[in-house]
């Protein structure tokens, strides 16, 4: 998932021709005040914290000014935010417009249709969660066949739209279609969509591209700030690495196991901090990769939960042993491993040899690891006291 | 019986030439598939896993009479695949190549359903019928026993590991279908449903689930007013945070949808009995089924 900032959206936007109010993006006061006094932003403007989360409006991240001096405190206050845990790095400069009306519109996909739908509503400028069901038009389309008039003059109906506005709405949405699937985006939404004197505007634009759609798009490669950076090196080296709040490392391969062995793990009292999913690997390089990376999320304890299909069981029991001779002992952690399936019993000999048990029951192999984890914790404790 | 493949279905496998191709050719041919061709445009003329290779999925299906496919090549160019083979007549593909763009997966998806033919997957491990015996896809042949039991899930090893339990205590299954974790599947939980409600050999059905979407939710729908048998299900994801992908695609809590306590509550609400934890799905099956005996 790319999520893309509102500028970065909004720049999507112009390009498939939707209409904007005229802005600029700075990174400091001085930047912001220039670009006001240069005439590149009118006055009064709207000044926008570009950071990822919602209710920027209600938490101060969106002020406006009426003259340079304001637009200077203004910015530099929201340059110094921490906005739901996000620094702001970048405002956004818009010239204030008068806004009759404010409405939502977006596309994305309905996975129980298995197509595109297109959303509409008159409630703009809220979240879209918080919308009764009856007051928002849902318009599935056809991928064949794309977005057809009646379904534009559906929507500007629903919205009590009529004259320039509602004339002007099916171009946008002809230009917001075609920049879902130009772009490969999961959403294109905007919100609020605003009624400005006789047309519909962009006043805010959230844009999420599909990750698995990069390989089209390699120009938003870069720009994928929600990851963290080991998580990155791990999507590099094609292994997925997601990291969480708690301290307990799990290995598995395979998403569904994964999540079951963190279920597993929480029901003892576990606090998976770092999952890593190997997926289908024979390669035990690979596999070694995986634990050295596991090691620098730095776990109190691992647990390596392991059902073997094409990823066999010693393919990663070698690659275990690898890393952990690898591994500098001030980096070692405890480890509970459990590998079942394909080529089990040569897996097991391999680790038996290394001097670790497989414990074969799921149960009993999470609660020695929470076990691990715990003592490892009480100890550490028992060195700073 | 079975459902969506028999003893006669003859595979073609598209990619055969890669690694993954080459490897699961021979592991479906030990399992007793009859896999007849594979296909690697340029490489025609070759043999792989003694199977002959052609150019194009047509040559497959005038030579060697296949009528279904298993799709192995890259993401980029398994749009193009899937298609191909839906032209040359094949009604059923499982495709397990993953990260696939959705956008590209709703085109094949609705491409395939127009002409009448049916995908399974993408990211899938395919499906199998161990009393054919026929297996198409990537899942181990190790865990399976023929049986009575059909099972329909959205993960792979967690699949396997659930069905080798299910092994361990001494039951079987009659059709396993690995539907893949991508947010549009060519086959969901309802048409598994809908195939394994018409099958006369299958008594009661595994769901194995997981976070993001409604899948399960449209399923305890469906069985509440449609499906006669028993049904046990597992949900995997219930300590996973709210907006992390976890692994995959599909499995993401997006704006407080698609959790896994909102798919247990509906389907109980289905008369669904619910596993919290993989090790509890064997004993569960079992009991279920002696309930079932005893009405």
């Amino acid at each position: 998932m790319v999520k893309l900032a509102e500028w970065r959206g909004k720049e999507i936007f112009r390009k498939y021709g939707i209409a904007l109010p005229e802005g600029h993006v700075a990174r400091s006061a001085e930047e912001a005040t220039s670009l006001v006094s240069q005439g590149k932003v009118p006055l009064p403007c709207v000044i926008k914290a570009q950071v990822l989360a919602g209710g920027r409006g209600k938490g101060g991240a969106v002020r406006f000014a009426s003259n340079a001096e304001e637009v200077r405190a203004a910015a530099a206050a929201i340059l110094g935010l921490e906005f739901k845990g996000e620094k702001v790095k970048e405002i956004l400069l818009e010239g204030k417009v008068a806004i009759d009306r404010e409405l939502y519109v977006s596309l994305t996909l309905d996975r129980t249709l298995r197509l595109p739908i297109l959303l509409t509503s008159a409630k703009g400028g809220v979240e879209i969660e918080s919308v009764p069901d009856e007051q928002i038009l849902r318009q599935p389309i056809h991928p064949f066949a794309g977005l057809a008039q009646y379904e534009k003059r559906r929507a500007a109906a629903f919205l009590g739209l009529t004259g320039g506005p509602a004339k002007s709405l099916g171009p946008l949405l002809d230009s917001l279609w075609a920049a879902f699937n130009g772009e490969d985006a999961e959403l294109v939404e905007i919100n609020p969509l605003a009624v400005v004197g006789d047309r519909v505007i962009a006043l805010d634009a959230k844009v999420v591209i599909e990750d698995d759609a990069t390989f089209r798009h390699p120009e938003y490669a870069e720009v994928r700030d929600d990851r963290t950076p080991l998580e990155e090196v791990a999507r590099e080296k094609e292994i997925a690495f997601v990291q969480l709040d708690g301290n307990i490392g799990v290995i598995a391969n395979g998403a569904g196991l994964t999540m079951a062995t963190l279920d597993v793990l929480m029901q003892f009292g576990g606090r998976p901090g770092v999952f890593l999913d190997l997926g289908g690997t024979d390669d035990p390089a690979k596999v070694a990769e995986a634990f050295l990376l596991m090691a620098k999320a730095k776990p109190t304890a691992v647990f390596l939960n392991i059902f073997g299909g094409v990823t066999r069981c010693d393919t990663v029991a070698k690659g275990l042993v690898n890393a952990m001779e690898k591994l500098p002992a001030q980096d070692r952690f405890p480890l509970v491993a459990r590998i079942r399936g394909n080529n089990e019993n040569e897996g097991v000999e391999i680790l038996r040899a290394a001097g670790i048990t497989s414990i074969p029951d799921l149960k009993a192999s999470a609660e020695a690891t929470v076990r691990a984890a715990a003592a490892r914790a009480a100890a550490a404790q028992g060195r700073t006291a | 019986m079975t459902v969506l493949i028999d003893a006669d279905t003859r595979i073609v496998v598209q990619g055969i030439t890669g690694h993954q191709g080459t490897v699961h050719t021979r592991q479906m041919k030990l399992f007793g598939s009859k896999v007849v061709a594979g296909v690697t445009p340029g490489k025609g003329g070759t043999t792989v896993e003694e199977t002959p290779v052609y150019d194009s999925v047509q040559e497959a299906v005038d030579r060697k009479q296949a009528n279904a496919s298993c799709i192995f090549v890259p993401a980029p160019f398994a749009k193009d695949a899937l298609i191909e083979a839906v032209d040359a007549g094949i009604r059923l593909s499982v495709v397990v190549t993953e990260h696939i763009p959705f956008h590209d997966m709703l085109v094949m998806y609705h491409y395939a359903r127009a002409r009448g033919a049916r995908i399974i997957g993408p990211n899938c491990p395919g499906i199998a019928a161990p009393g054919a015996p026929s297996k198409v896809g990537i899942i181990p042949n190790v865990v399976f026993r023929p049986g009575r039991i059909g099972v329909i899930s959205r993960s792979g090893t967690l699949t396997y590991e659930i069905v080798n339990g299910i092994r361990e205590i001494g039951l079987g299954q009659s059709t396993c279908i690995g539907l893949g974790g991508d947010p549009v599947v060519g086959t969901s939980f309802v048409d598994g449903l809908e195939l394994f409600e018409k099958d006369p050999d299958t008594d009661l059905v595994v769901m194995v689930g997981e976070i993001g979407g409604t899948a399960e939710e449209d399923a305890a729908d469906y069985i509440r007013h449609h499906f006669t048998k028993p049904v046990v299900a597992y949900i995997a994801g219930r300590a996973a945070p709210p907006d992390k992908r976890m692994g995959h695609a599909g499995a993401i809590i997006t704006r407080g949808r698609g959790t896994a306590q909102s798919k247990q509550t509906a389907l109980e609400g289905a008369g669904v009995r619910v596993g919290r934890f993989p090790y509890e799905m064997p004993q569960l099956v079992a009991d279920v089924l002696k309930e079932k005996a005893r009405r």
